[in-house]
C-alpha cells in the first residue's frame, strides 16, 4: 500500500535534489575566474546528462540490486525493469521503488560533479564527460552500495553489516568527493598562476545565488533522506537550518580574526560547509547538536580551505576542505553525539551512552571510504590522462576554456566580444 | 594647446571633478585603469593566502587646456588629488598640435 503523503515529499525532495546541480554551476561558475565561467557550468551540466543515462542503464541496479556479499549490487534491474510495479519502504511507510530511484539518481548527479570543483580551468572537457561515466560506475556505485542499500541485514557492508550511521551521504556524497577531488588535483596539477595569483571568483553575486539555490536543496536532500513525511523529516530540515546558519556565521568570524576581512565567499562557503557538516547527522541528533557541528565545521573547513596553499595541491574550488572536512566531522560528530530520542532506528553516541562502539564503526566508514574513493579515483584520472589526455593545453588554458573548447564567452560585454 | 593627463586615486575621481567645475574647465575624459609606480603594488589577503597585487586600480583623467590655463588646471588637480599618502598617482603634461570639434569642424581654442 503506497503511502501518499510520503511518496509526495520524496517526489518533491528529488527535484529539490536536482535544482542543487544546476545551483553548484552558478556556484562554481562564479568562482572561477571569467573565461572559463561556462566551462566549469557545463561540467555540472554533463554530470546530470551521463550520470541519468548511467543510471537508467545499470547504475541503480548495481547500487540497489540484491547485494553480492556487501560490496556491490547485481543486473536485476537493468534499464530499471521490474521497478515500475515495485514499493520500497517500512510497512505503512511506502512509496513506488521509481520514486526512491529518481530521489538516488539525484544524489549520484551531484556527487560526480562536486568533483569539478578540484580541477577547475583546466580539463579537457571530453575527458571530463568519460571521466565521469568511469567515475560513477567504478566509484561512486560501489559506495553508494555500502552505505546507502540496506536489505535486511544482507545489504551493503557499511550499513548493514559494519552498522555505521549516515543519513543523508556524508559518505557516499560528501567524504567520497573530498577523497576524489583530492586524487584529481593531484592528477591534473596546478592551474597556471596557482599561489602566483589570486584568481579571485569573477562573480560574487553568482556564487550567492548559487549557494542560496544548493541551500534550498539541501532540504530535500536531507530530510527527503528521511524517505517518510514525517517528523524524522521534520528533525532533519530544522537541523539543516541550523547547521547551515551557524556555519556561515562561525566562518566569517574566523576569517575576520584570521585575514581582516568577513568575505561574501565566506560566507556562502560556510553555508555549505553547515549543510555538509549536518548531511550524515540530521537525522540522528539533535538541533544544539546541529548547532554545535555546524560552529565547528565553520572554522575548521575556513581553516581547511588554507591548507591547500601549505601543501601545493590546487583543490580550484575547495571540495577538499568543505566536503572532505565537512564529512568527516559530521561522521565523527554521529559517533559522539547521536540520541536514539531523535531517531529510535538509530544508534546512541560516545557522549550519550558512555561507549566507543559507534565512533569506531564511524571512523572505519570514514577511512574504507575516503581511502577506495582516492585510490580508485587516482587509478581512473592517471588512466585517462595517460591515454586520451586529461590536462587543456597550457595557451587554452591561458585564453579560457570557454573560448577554446565551447565557441563562447560568458559575457558579451568583455573585449572578447564581436560589438565592433 | 597642452594636454593634461593625471593617473589619481579612484577615491579622489569626485573631488576633482567637482573642483574642476566649480574652475569653468572645458571637459574632461575618465577612463579605469590599472599600474604601479613607485609603490611597486602591495600584498592583500584572501580566503586564508597572501598575494602580491602588481596592477593597482587607478583613473586615468585626461583635460585638454590653453596653455594659458594649463598651470592652474595642473595646480588644482595636484592639489586635490594629494592625500599626501604613497600611491596618490602622477600628472604629466604634453603639447598638442591641434584640437578639432567634430560637429563644427572648428580647430584649436576654439574648439576646447
Amino acid at each position: 500500500m503506497i503511502n501518499s503523503g510520503d511518496t509526495a515529499w520524496v517526489l518533491a525532495s528529488a527535484a529539490l535534489v536536482l535544482f542543487m546541480t544546476p545551483g553548484l554551476a552558478i556556484f562554481y561558475g562564479g568562482m572561477v575566474r571569467a573565461k572559463s565561467a561556462l566551462n566549469m557550468m557545463m561540467m555540472s551540466f554533463a554530470a546530470i546528462g551521463v550520470t541519468t543515462i548511467i543510471w537508467v542503464l545499470y547504475g541503480y541496479s548495481l547500487t540497489f540490486g540484491t547485494s553480492q556479499g556487501g560490496l556491490i549490487g547485481d543486473f536485476s534491474h537493468l534499464g530499471l525493469s521490474g521497478t515500475l510495479d515495485q514499493v520500497v519502504g517500512a510497512e505503512g511507510h511506502q512509496i513506488p521503488t521509481v520514486a526512491f530511484a529518481m530521489f538516488q539518481l539525484t544524489f549520484a548527479i551531484i556527487t560526480v560533479a562536486l568533483l569539478s570543483g578540484a580541477i577547475a580551468d583546466r580539463a579537457k572537457y571530453g575527458s571530463w564527460v568519460l571521466f565521469v561515466a568511469v567515475w560513477v560506475t567504478l566509484v561512486y556505485i560501489p559506495i553508494a552500495h555500502w552505505a546507502f542499500a540496506s536489505q535486511g541485514g544482507n545489504g551493503g557492508w557499511i550499513i548493514d553489516k559494519l552498522g555505521a550511521l549516515d543519513f543523508a551521504g556524508g559518505t557516499v556524497v560528501e567524504i567520497n568527493s573530498g577523497a576524489a577531488a583530492l586524487a584529481l588535483a593531484l592528477v591534473l596539477g596546478k592551474r597556471d598562476g596557482f599561489r602566483r595569483d589570486p584568481m579571485r571568483p569573477h562573480n560574487m553575486p553568482l556564487v550567492l545565488l548559487g549557494a542560496g539555490m544548493l541551500w534550498f536543496g539541501w532540504f530535500g536532500f536531507n530530510a527527503g533522506s528521511a524517505l517518510s513525511a514525517g517528523s524524522l523529516a521534520a528533525t532533519a530540515m530544522i537541523n539543516t537550518q541550523i547547521a547551515s546558519a551557524a556555519a556561515s556565521m562561525s566562518w566569517i568570524l574566523f576569517e575576520k580574526y584570521r585575514d581582516g576581512k568577513a568575505t561574501t565567499l565566506g560566507v556562502a562557503s560556510g553555508a555549505i560547509a553547515g549543510a555538509v557538516v549536518i548531511t550524515p547527522a540530521c537525522g540522528y541528533i539533535n538541533p544544539l547538536g546541529a548547532l554545535l557541528l555546524g560552529l565547528i565545521a565553520g572554522v575548521a573547513a575556513c581553516y581547511a580551505v588554507s591548507r591547500k596553499y601549505k601543501f601545493g595541491y590546487d583543490d580550484s574550488l575547495d571540495v577538499v576542505g568543505v566536503h572532505g572536512i565537512g564529512g568527516v566531522i559530521g561522521m565523527l560528530g554521529i559517533g559522539l553525539l547521536a540520541t536514539q530520542t531523535v531517531n529510535d532506528t538509530g544508534q546512541e553516541g560516545l557522549f550519550i551512552n558512555g561507549s566507543f562502539e559507534l565512533l569506531t564503526h564511524q571512523v572505519i566508514a570514514i577511512v574504507a571510504v575516503a581511502a577506495f574513493s582516492f585510490t580508485a579515483t587516482w587509478l581512473i584520472a592517471t588512466a585517462i590522462s595517460r591515454t586520451i589526455g586529461f590536462r587543456v593545453l597550457r595557451d587554452d588554458e591561458l585564453t579560457g576554456l570557454d573560448t577554446t573548447y565551447h565557441a563562447e564567452s560568458a559575457y558579451d560585454i568583455t573585449g572578447n566580444s564581436n560589438r565592433y | 594647446m597642452k594636454l593634461i593627463t593625471a593617473i589619481v586615486k579612484p577615491s579622489k575621481v569626485d573631488d576633482i571633478k567637482r573642483a574642476l567645475q566649480a574652475d569653468g574647465v572645458h571637459g574632461m575624459t575618465v577612463s579605469e585603469t590599472r599600474g604601479f609606480g613607485r609603490q611597486k603594488g602591495h600584498t592583500e589577503i584572501y580566503r586564508g593566502a597572501e598575494y602580491t597585487v602588481d596592477f593597482i586600480p587607478k583613473v586615468r583623467i585626461e583635460v585638454l587646456a590653453d596653455d594659458a590655463d594649463c598651470d592652474h588646471i595642473v595646480d588644482l588637480i595636484v592639489t586635490t588629488a594629494n592625500s599626501g599618502s604613497i600611491g596618490d598617482g602622477k600628472l604629466w603634461v604634453t603639447p598638442v598640435e591641434t584640437v578639432v570639434r567634430i560637429r563644427t569642424g572648428e580647430r584649436g581654442s576654439d574648439a576646447l
